[in-house]
Order: C-alpha cells, then sequence, then structure tokens
C-alpha cells in the first residue's frame, strides 16, 4: 500500500508520505495489549501481597504479633492453640544452614573447576549435565533424602555425635538433599560469572608467575564476587522456600531446637500440611497460614533485594 | 633473537646464553610450596564435582534400583488407586497435560508479549519499566508454595471463585513459570541486531510489522527454549498444587474442565504410604518424572545450542 501511494504522489508529496498514511489504531491497540502483559507481573505481585496481608491483618487481630514474633510454643491447630512462630522459623533456617554448607563448597568448588581447570572438552560436556539436572523435580530430591542420605546417615553416624544418629526424619538429611538440590544452582551462576572475568586479567597473573590456584582464588574470585554473592543469595532464597523436600524428609514436629539430627517443622512445611484445599475459609487458621506465608515471603524478598543491591554495588565492568 | 642485540662476539654470546639460562631457572619454575599447593586445590575442586555428580547419580541410581520392578507400561496405563499392585500414573499424567494445555495457552502470548514489551517498547530508564523488572525478578524468588496460596486465595475463592479445577491449577503454574518466559524471550530478542530492526523500518514496515515479521521469528529459537524449561518446571512443581485442593487421593481421569490432579501430586499420595509395594512405586513415579523433565531440558538446551545465532 504504502509503495502504491509513493509512485503515484511522487518526490513533491515525499515529506508528507513520510508520516504514517493512517492513524494506525492497530499499532495503538498491540501496544495497549503488550503493556497488559507486561503490566501483569506488577498485578501478581500486587495480588500475592494483598492475598498474604489481609488476612494476616485479621490474625494479628486475634493474636498478638508480639506473641506470634517471639512466642516459642507453635501449635495453631492444637487445643489451646499457640502461635509462637520461631519454631518454625528456625526450623526453617536450620535447614537452610545445612543445605548451604553443602551446597556452597560443592557449587563453588564445582565452579571454579568448570572455569579455571576443565578442558574444553569436560566443560562442555558437564555443564549441560547440571543444567539438565537442574531439572529435576523437588519431589525427587525429597524422596532421595527419605530412602537414602538419611538411612545412610545412620549407617555412618559416629556414636553419640551431635546427639546421636539423625532420626528418620531430620534436619541433616533434608538439608543435605536441599542443599544437593541447590549445587547446580550455585555452580552455574558462579561458572557464567567467572567465565565472563577477562582473559587479560588471568593472563597477567600468569605472566607474574602465578598458579592455577593463585589465579583463581586471587583474581578470579574476587573479580567474580558479584556474580557468586548472587548465586549463593539465590541458592539460600530457593532452600528457604523449598517445600518438598522439607515436607517429605524433615518432618511436622514443630520443635524448638538447633539439633541437625531431630525432626522439626519448617515455615514451608507448615502451610504445606495445613493449606489443603478442604480448609475453612475465615479461620483462625487459614489466617495462620497466610501469616506465615506473609512472612516467609518477606524472608525472600528482602533476600532478594538484598542480591540486586550487592550485585549492583560490586559489580565490575569491564571492556 | 629478533632484536638487534645479535652476540657479536664468543664472549657476548656465551654472556648472554648464560643470563638466558640463569632467567629461565628462576622465572619459569615456581615455588615448590606452591606447586604442592596447586596440586591440593587442584585435587580439591575435582573431589567437589565428582561429589555433585556423584550425589545426583546416586539420585537416579536409588530410585533405578528400588523402582526398577514397577517400570513398565502398567505404570502410565493404570490409575491411581489405593492398591499399591493396580495403582498407575494415568489419570496423574492426563491431568498434568490439561493443565499444562492451558498453561501454554496462556503462559506463550503473555511471556512473550510483556518481553516484546519491555524489549521494543519500553524506555530503559522509564520508571514503569524499572518497576516491572524489580518485579519480574522479585517473582522469581517467591516460593513456590507462595503462589499455590495466591491460587486458593485469588483463583480458587473469591474474587475469581473458579474452585478446585484445572483451569484454577494452570492459571497458578502460569503466573509461577512466567518470569521464566519473559526473561529467556527478552534475552532472545536483544540478541537480533539493531540493524536488522532499522532496515525494516527504512522499507517503511511500521513498529509491529518489523516485530511480527523481523524480529519474533530471528528469536524463535530463544523464545521455544525458554518455554520448554518453563513448561519443564511447571510439570514438576507440586508444592503450588498442594493448597488447591490436590493432596488427595483421585483416581478418576480429569477432564479440561474437571476438578484436577497431578503426577507429581499422584507420586507424592505414594510416597507418604508407609507399604513397601507403594514405596516401590514411588521410586518408579519419580524416575518417570525425571526422565519426563531431563528428556524435555535436554531438548531445550540442546535447542538452544543448535539455534544459537551470531549475527
Amino acid at each position: 500500500m504504502e509503495a502504491r501511494g509513493f509512485v503515484a504522489s511522487g518526490p513533491a508529496a515525499l515529506s508528507r508520505r513520510l508520516e504514517a498514511a493512517s492513524p494506525r489504531y492497530g499499532e495503538k491497540a498491540i501496544f495497549a495489549l503488550l503493556a497488559g502483559c507486561a503490566v501483569l507481573s506488577v498485578v501478581t505481585t500486587t495480588a500475592i501481597v494483598i492475598s498474604l496481608v489481609v488476612p494476616s491483618i485479621q490474625f494479628f487481630g486475634e493474636v498478638s504479633i508480639t506473641d506470634f514474633l517471639f512466642g516459642t510454643d507453635w501449635g495453631p491447630t492444637f487445643t489451646p492453640a499457640s502461635f509462637g512462630v520461631l519454631p518454625i522459623v528456625v526450623g526453617t533456617l536450620s535447614v537452610t544452614l545445612w543445605a548451604m554448607v553443602f551446597a556452597i563448597p560443592i557449587g563453588l568448588g564445582s565452579a571454579i573447576y568448570l572455569s579455571e581447570y576443565a578442558s574444553r572438552r569436560v566443560r562442555r560436556a558437564v555443564k549441560p549435565i547440571l543444567e539438565i539436572l537442574a531439572g529435576i523435580p523437588t519431589i525427587a530430591f525429597g524422596y532421595f533424602a527419605l530412602i537414602f542420605i538419611t538411612p545412610q546417615l545412620q549407617k555412618i553416624w559416629p556414636g553419640h555425635f551431635l546427639g546421636g544418629p539423625p532420626l528418620l526424619f531430620s534436619v541433616l538429611g533434608g538439608g543435605l538433599a536441599i542443599g544437593l538440590m541447590i549445587v547446580p544452582i550455585i555452580a552455574s551462576i558462579s561458572e557464567d560469572a567467572m567465565s565472563a572475568v577477562p582473559r587479560g586479567l588471568r593472563e597477567g597473573a600468569y605472566a607474574l608467575g602465578a598458579t592455577k590456584a593463585k589465579v583463581a582464588t586471587r583474581v578470579v574470585f574476587p573479580a567474580a564476587l558479584s556474580g557468586i554473592v548472587a548465586s549463593v543469595i539465590l541458592g539460600v532464597s530457593r532452600a528457604i522456600g523449598e517445600t518438598m523436600v522439607v515436607l517429605i524428609a524433615v518432618g511436622s514436629t514443630p520443635n524448638l531446637t538447633l539439633s541437625p539430627v531431630e525432626s522439626v517443622q519448617a515455615m514451608t512445611a507448615f502451610i504445606g500440611t495445613t493449606a489443603t484445599g478442604d480448609i475453612p475459609n475465615g479461620s483462625t487458621t487459614y489466617k495462620t497460614i497466610f501469616a506465615v506465608a506473609l512472612l516467609l515471603f518477606g524472608m525472600t524478598m528482602v533476600m532478594n533485594l538484598l542480591s540486586v543491591r550487592l550485585v549492583r554495588k560490586y559489580r565490575q565492568a569491564y571492556e | 633473537m629478533a632484536s638487534g642485540l645479535e652476540p657479536k662476539t664468543a664472549r657476548a654470546e656465551m654472556a648472554m646464553a648464560g643470563a638466558r639460562g640463569v632467567t629461565s631457572e628462576m622465572m619459569s619454575k615456581q615455588p615448590r610450596k606452591d606447586v604442592i599447593r596447586n596440586t591440593i586445590f587442584g585435587s580439591i575442586l575435582l573431589l567437589t564435582i565428582a561429589v555433585a555428580l556423584a550425589g545426583l547419580g546416586l539420585l537416579i541410581g536409588k530410585n533405578l534400583v528400588d523402582g526398577a520392578s514397577r517400570l513398565n507400561l502398567d505404570l502410565i496405563t493404570h490409575n491411581n488407586s489405593s492398591n499399591p499392585e493396580e495403582a498407575g500414573l494415568r489419570n496423574g499424567l492426563i491431568g498434568t497435560l490439561w493443565i499444562m494445555f492451558f498453561v501454554v495457552v496462556m503462559l506463550v502470548p503473555l511471556g512473550v508479549g510483556a518481553a516484546i514489551f519491555l524489549e521494543e517498547y519500553g524506555n530503559r530508564s522509564s520508571r514503569l519499566i524499572r518497576l516491572i523488572e524489580v518485579n519480574i525478578q522479585n517473582l522469581a524468588a517467591v516460593p513456590s508454595i507462595i503462589y499455590g496460596l495466591l491460587g486458593l486465595a485469588f483463583i480458587a475463592r473469591a474474587p475469581l471463585d473458579l474452585g478446585y479445577v484445572v483451569i484454577t491449577a494452570s492459571m497458578t503454574l502460569t503466573l509461577l513459570v512466567l518470569p521464566v518466559v519473559i526473561l529467556a524471550s527478552r534475552e532472545a530478542i536483544r540478541a537480533v541486531p539493531a540493524s536488522i530492526r532499522e532496515g525494516s523500518m527504512a522499507l517503511g514496515a511500521t513498529k509491529w510489522q518489523t516485530i511480527r515479521r523481523q524480529v519474533l521469528p530471528a528469536s524463535v529459537p530463544g523464545i521455544v527454549t525458554g518455554v520448554i524449561l518453563a513448561l519443564s518446571r511447571a510439570i514438576g512443581e507440586t508444592a503450588p498444587l498442594i493448597p488447591l485442593g490436590a493432596a488427595t487421593f483421585l483416581t478418576f481421569t480429569p477432564g479440561p474442565f474437571t476438578e484436577f490432579t497431578a503426577m507429581p501430586i499422584t507420586v507424592f499420595t505414594w510416597v507418604k504410604q508407609p507399604q513397601p509395594e507403594f514405596q516401590t512405586l514411588a521410586a518408579a513415579g519419580v524416575l518417570f518424572m525425571i526422565a519426563v523433565l531431563v528428556v524435555m531440558n535436554s531438548f531445550a538446551i540442546w535447542l538452544r545450542n543448535r539455534y544459537e545465532q551470531s549475527w
């Protein structure tokens, strides 16, 4: 259409022809439609916040906020009910701790190996394997903790170390399974960050006589620190939010304990066991779920904002 | 030897050879301590990656050994049942397929649309765009069970009040994996060079014509990779479905508009049973899910590497 108009009108009308020949309502409609798609993310966040905050406010009308945050007794479905959230927060944090104790060294070690030591062929074989394994469903890790990790720990446990072998449902078993789940995330993101460090920095260090170990730990690692920290924080927030593993392998007894061999209840496990479809709307239990979820949401949100800030602060821009 | 310092006499030649020898003696050998440390460090790194791969290998191997006796066609041709000898994944699988059908229908236009808006229409410095970007990043970090609560509070009950049906699960999972598709599509769209767009615009195409006929076709492989990865995540997610009323033992075959059940939920019900027969079945079910997801992820990664275009 444009071409025909151009030929017919000739050069004299050229300046006018450079403008749109019609108001292009279609383009505007498409713009609005696409904007709508993008704004959906904001709507989703708003909906999440509303769906968590409204029942939580009602909850704090019935239970005082200090009793909730600092209470050490968790039994919202018992009679008499108690709403001290500390046991399940500590449960979540100690599972996360053991997950990171496993995942940080293993994940970062794998990343340094792949980025600095491995030959091209090894890297090209192992990296996709890690990416593919990142797709293993979380329920598989939970089941693995229950049928393999914890029983093996019980077998090899040295006597009364840390108060005896882990129970069938234990912090340690679940934590290690979550750690294994997070390794590919940490390894893959850290490896990307280390590979992005320019060759020149490495070569400079090699020219000064540094060994691979020195180049990796004193040049590449600090230069890639922002990406590495981001990967670890992402790992922590995954561990905090992980539901299936704690539901299957860590148990549902809200003990306030730091012992890794005992069974605890994590926040997500409480939500997972209590929030089933048939829970009556407006009951105190229903509201309790949302108050716990709000706390969980706040925790992961803080982790995420922290990671965004750290990355921005320590990002080294090369080139 | 390329420099102008060619030795003129035998004495000079000898002196230079000596200097060269000393230099290489001093400079090429790293201190013994460093060499030992380097070897130890390298071995530790090798050990870490061996532990990671061994852990994941054991996970698959253990399920393979435990579930071997149930790894046959009956696993996917029998409906779930309270009798472990009869139970299978069929209705869970069909439920998952229906859920995923609606997920794709919603996910692709919403995800790609948002990506196009952010890359092609968005002004990077505008506050709305920055808000949306931070938002998507945050959404990607929200625990999946919280999406389940969103689905429970907003979609299954008032205000949308759809009940515990397939479409409720689909909508919840779509919101959960939307950031994956948006991020992947944005990267694919960003990789299309500006010259392509400028060429198209210079020929008189409108913005949408440029996007529709030039930018989108060039970014299809990246987008498809993102969609497959998102779907594999959605298929494997159990936690967000629990608050949507799926945790119960369903034995009927779900249709597009019925109540739902899903493959991971079926496996979860087996995991919770104490009988050893159910444990065998659970191992087989876990393995089947891993197989499905690994095949999907492998395909996505192959697709990405195969069609990775450098302009």
